[in-house]
Parts: structure tokens; C-alpha cells; sequence
């Protein structure tokens, strides 16, 4: 019982957040500024509690498991909702929705936490939809728009169809091995036609939810039509979740079959990161571009993945944690600009800096992170995702990387040229922003900054990995 | 008579799931490809419960999962169908070809 309460910690308290907003929203409810603060409070404790009384082990007969690293991301994805919370104040504020769309939002959370911990598949199958379902209702919350409903259709029937096709390869993993359980299945694998069949189908299903090339089609409608503050949740909390179960299904359970794993990562992660790279060229609409330019990071996410075991994971929880900051603090801006001036448009953004000095700096400093122009972090977690893949030796695929990230500077720096270089008779005008917004657009800059240079972050999550 | 062996279950699942996905590719109404991702997902069923019956009897993990996607399936019904509900709002049709707001 005992156990029960301190490993599963995350998970209830989570639970027990959500539970009061239902009977909140059930009861009399309150004036959409109190809530907003209480569920802000809330989260932060959350939060911080998140760093106490955690220790590893596993309950129900291995199907959830935790450990200090399993912890620490659980710790990144509260710390990203948290963000989200204060970065979005304003449109939370003026939305009529504002306690369903939190508890949908926790929902898909704790859906996400029990991913990270699942040692099962069943378990991993139903976390996993408890992860997208309630991300399609929240895609679907600008009630009134035609491209929000649009998006949330694209959104539901895409992740329905991709998890049709992951329970086959389920299914068919389960007939071939006898089990379902993570840590036996490796070792019934043998890389038998059946085996391979099936890995390429449950390959296919993380393909679709982490939008790698061939099935990043969905990416940019949902990310442009949905509201701001659910597709900055689905582009850094729900990516964030997959990258960390893909890690531990690939080096855990898909162990034997590594060779295959590794040549089709290598393969779509090229893919990846040059379609995407090619189309974010050629957008104009601020949330499309950071759509494809997140299809692209996704990218140099896998070529971190295809290193060894210790360096991968370490290298791309580092980087979810840096992508983290930086895509909120750029979606914060554009959300900004677009909720007072409708202005979602690059071409608009020309002339930014002489009218708003604070939300130009910031949205530089978010895409020279997503760019990896030092001394952003940014640049170390790309530089550790490159190195960590390098180790396997394949040069050729490395350098291929590294061209991609001098084509992605172009588009990135083509923003920031806009805001600062641009001249434009009538700019965006002044906008000003809530105080609580300000304070975590310091702090994500803050985190842009300092997480590259104090190095023991990196070599903390390295001991955990 | 041939009694149906696991190979007879096998063909019916594999059938049902490549008409799944050729529904869910070629139809234009939600609602139709809505179906064809449950045509999908009563294959998966089929194929546990075969394994679970042929193969693997001595533990009963196929049949419990087959049990929790039907649930799943249901929920998910749920809400795609209360998303397609809010789309006939503002499009006044659930073809796919009407919703065409977000393009490249």
C-alpha cells in the first residue's frame, strides 16, 4: 500500500487535480480569472513536488514501472504544462471552456504518465489512447472556428487509423512470442518474417504520432487550426511522451531486432528531417512554419535515438527538455501577436522590434535555440544528439544531419531578419502582455540560456540514463 | 467438413483489416471511414483471440486485450463522432472534400 502511494505519486496527484476541477465545474463554479490562478498554483505544486519522496520499483506485477529517470521526465512534461498554463493565460482567460479544456489537458497528462511507466502492452495500448483522445477534443476548442473542427477531424481519424494499425502489429507480436509483457518479449524474439512484419506495423503507429516522413501529413492542418494552447501541447508535451516510450521500446524490448531498427531509423530520420526542412522553406503562416520546423527537429530526435543506449537516451531527454522552452516561448509569442492582431502571417512580423522590443527578443531567442546557434542551448542539445548518433559510425548519415541544420538556419533566421531588419510603415502595434505571461517568457528565455551552460543538467540526466 | 484451424482465422482477420484500410483510403464520408477503422480494429480482435485460443491457451492476455480495444473503440467512437457532429455545424457536410480550409 505503501508502495502503491509513493511510486504512483505523479499519477495521483494528477488525479487528484483533476477530480477538483470536475467538481468545481459541476458545483458553482468560478470567475474564469480565479480558476486560471488556482489551477496555476496547483500545477506548480505539482510540480515541485514532482523532486520529493521518489524512489524506483514497479507494481502490478511489472506492468508500471519507475525509476529516477522515468521520474525526471514525468518532472519535464509537469514543468511544460505548467508553462502552458502561464503562457496562455490570455486566451484561458477569455475562453467560455476554460475548466474542460484543463481537465482534457490533464487527462491526456496522466495518460502520458502512465506511457513513460508502462511495462506492458496492454497498458502501454491504453495510455496511449488516454494520450490522444482527449488531445482531439482540445484541438476541436475553438468551438466556433471552421479550421479548428477541420484540424480536430484530420487529428481523430489519423490517430484512430494509426492505432488501428499498431494494435495489429500488436497482435501480431502476441501471436508470434506467447506474451505481452516488456520484459519477456525480447526474449522470444528472433527475427522470424512474423517478428519483422510486426515491428514495421508498431514502427508505423510511433511513425504517426511522432509525424516522421511518410506520416507527418496530419502535422500542419492540426497544428494550424487547432487553438495555440493545445497545439503547443500536442508539439512539445505529447511529442516529448512518445520520444521517451520510443526509447525504451527500442532499447528494451526491440533489442534483438536491432540492425532492422536501426537501418529504418536511419532511413526516415532523413526523410524527416529534409521534407521537413524543404516544405518550412515555403511557408508563410507563422504556426505552419513551426509545424514543419517541429517535423524537422523530430528529425534530429531519431539520429539521437540511433546511438547506443546510454548516449541516446540522455541526448534526447536533454533535448526535450531544451525543446520544451524553446517551442513554448515561440508559440507564446505568435499566440501574443495573434490574439490582438490577428496577424499570423511571417510578412507581418516585419518591423516587430521597433513597436515590441521584449516579444521580438524572445521569439530570437526561441528560434536561435530551435536553430542551434551557440551559446542557446539549442546548439548542445543538437551538438549531443549528433554525437550520441556518430557513435555508431555511419559518418555519411551525420553529415547529412548537419547540412539539415544549415538549410533549417535559413528559414529560422528569415523570421528573425523580418522582426529586425525589415522595414514596414505600420507594424505590428504595441501589445501588452498578462504579467503572468511575461514572467514564464523570463523564465523559458532564462531556461534557453542557462540549461546549455550549466553542464551538470547533462551530466545529471547521463547518471539517471 | 475441415475444421477451421488457426491459418482460416488468420485469413478472415488479415481480410478484414486490408478492407479497413482500403475503406478508410477510398471513402470521402466520415462516418464510412469512421467504420472502416472499426473493421480495422474487430480484426485485431479476431486475431487475438485466435492466438489466444490456438496458440497460447495456457494464459488468457488475448482475450483481456481484445476485451479492453473493444472499450477503447468505443471511446474513441465517442469522440470522433461528437467531432464530426460539431463539423456538420460549421461545414453543413461530413464529406472530407468539403473540409478543405487548411491546405499547403
Amino acid at each position: 500500500m505503501n508502495d502503491f502511494l509513493t511510486l504512483m505519486k505523479p499519477e495521483l496527484a494528477l488525479t487528484g487535480i483533476i477530480f477538483l476541477l470536475l467538481f468545481i465545474k459541476i458545483g458553482k463554479g468560478m470567475g474564469n480569472e480565479r480558476l486560471l490562478l488556482l489551477i496555476q498554483v496547483l500545477l506548480l505544486l505539482n510540480f515541485l513536488t514532482g523532486f520529493f519522496f521518489n524512489k524506483p520499483g514497479s507494481l502490478f506485477d511489472g506492468m508500471y514501472l519507475t525509476s529516477g529517470l522515468i521520474v525526471l521526465q514525468k518532472n519535464i512534461l509537469n514543468l511544460a504544462v505548467y508553462l502552458i498554463s502561464l503562457l496562455f493565460a490570455n486566451w484561458f482567460k477569455k475562453s467560455q471552456h476554460m475548466p474542460e479544456f484543463f481537465i482534457l489537458m490533464l487527462a491526456a497528462l496522466l495518460g502520458m504518465f502512465f506511457l513513460i511507466s508502462s511495462g506492458n502492452l496492454l497498458m502501454f495500448f491504453l495510455s496511449l489512447e488516454l494520450a490522444t483522445i482527449p488531445v482531439a477534443a482540445m484541438a476541436n476548442f475553438d468551438l466556433d472556428k471552421k479550421r479548428s473542427s477541420e484540424g480536430a477531424m484530420k487529428m481523430i481519424l489519423s490517430s484512430a487509423f494509426s492505432s488501428g494499425i499498431m494494435l495489429f502489429g500488436i497482435s501480431l507480436i502476441y501471436g508470434a512470442t506467447g506474451t505481452i509483457s516488456f520484459t519477456e518479449i525480447p526474449l522470444q524474439l528472433h527475427g522470424s518474417t512474423l517478428e519483422v512484419l510486426a515491428f514495421i506495423f508498431f514502427f508505423s503507429a510511433f511513425a504517426f504520432k511522432l509525424s516522421i516522413v511518410p506520416f507527418h501529413l496530419w502535422t500542419a492542418d492540426v497544428y494550424e487550426g487547432s487553438p495555440m494552447a493545445a497545439t503547443s501541447f500536442l508539439s512539445v508535451v505529447s511529442k516529448g511522451t512518445v520520444a521517451f516510450i520510443f526509447l525504451s521500446v527500442l532499447y528494451k524490448v526491440f533489442l534483438p531486432l536491432q540492425m532492422l531498427w536501426y537501418n529504418l531509423l536511419v532511413i526516415v530520420s532523413i526523410a524527416t528531417m529534409v521534407i521537413g526542412n524543404l516544405f518550412a522553406l515555403r511557408q508563410q503562416n507563422i504556426k505552419r512554419f513551426l509545424a514543419f520546423s517541429s517535423i524537422a527537429q523530430v528529425g534530429f530526435i531519431l539520429v539521437g535515438i540511433s546511438g547506443s543506449s546510454i548516449q541516446g537516451t540522455s541526448s534526447v531527454v536533454f533535448f526535450i527538455l531544451v525543446y520544451v522552452f524553446s517551442n513554448l516561448a515561440a508559440f507564446a509569442v505568435a499566440d501574443a501577436i495573434a490574439s490582438k492582431t490577428d496577424a499570423e502571417e511571417i510578412d507581418d512580423y516585419r518591423g516587430m522590434y521597433k513597436t515590441n522590443p521584449f516579444l521580438s527578443w524572445v521569439l530570437a531567442l526561441a528560434l536561435f535555440s530551435l536553430a542551434g546557434i551557440p551559446p542557446t542551448a539549442g546548439f548542445f542539445g543538437k551538438l549531443f544528439l549528433l554525437t550520441a548518433g556518430a557513435s555508431k559510425g555511419s559518418y555519411l548519415f551525420i553529415i547529412i544531419a548537419a547540412l539539415n541544420m544549415i538549410i533549417s538556419l535559413y528559414y529560422y533566421l528569415r523570421v528573425i531578419r523580418a522582426v529586425f531588419m525589415e522595414k514596414n510603415e505600420n507594424p505590428i502595434e504595441k501589445i501588452t502582455i498578462e504579467p503572468s505571461t511575461k514572467l514564464a517568457l523570463v523564465f523559458c528565455s532564462a531556461g534557453i540560456v542557462l540549461i546549455g551552460l550549466l553542464s551538470w543538467i547533462y551530466d545529471y540526466i547521463e547518471s539517471l540514463a | 467438413m475441415i475444421q477451421p484451424g488457426l491459418y482460416h482465422i488468420l485469413f478472415i482477420s488479415a481480410a478484414l483489416f486490408f478492407i479497413g484500410v482500403y475503406g478508410f483510403f477510398t471513402r470521402r464520408n466520415l462516418v464510412t471511414m469512421l467504420m472502416s477503422v472499426e473493421l480495422i480494429l474487430n480484426s485485431v480482435n479476431l486475431n487475438f483471440i485466435a492466438f489466444n485460443k490456438y496458440l497460447w491457451f495456457d494464459k488468457m492476455d488475448g482475450l483481456f486485450f481484445s476485451i479492453f480495444i473493444i472499450a477503447i473503440a468505443a471511446a474513441e467512437a465517442a469522440v470522433a463522432i461528437a467531432i464530426i457532429i460539431n463539423l456538420y455545424r460549421s461545414h453543413k457536410s461530413i464529406d472530407v472534400e468539403q473540409a478543405e480550409e487548411l491546405r499547403y
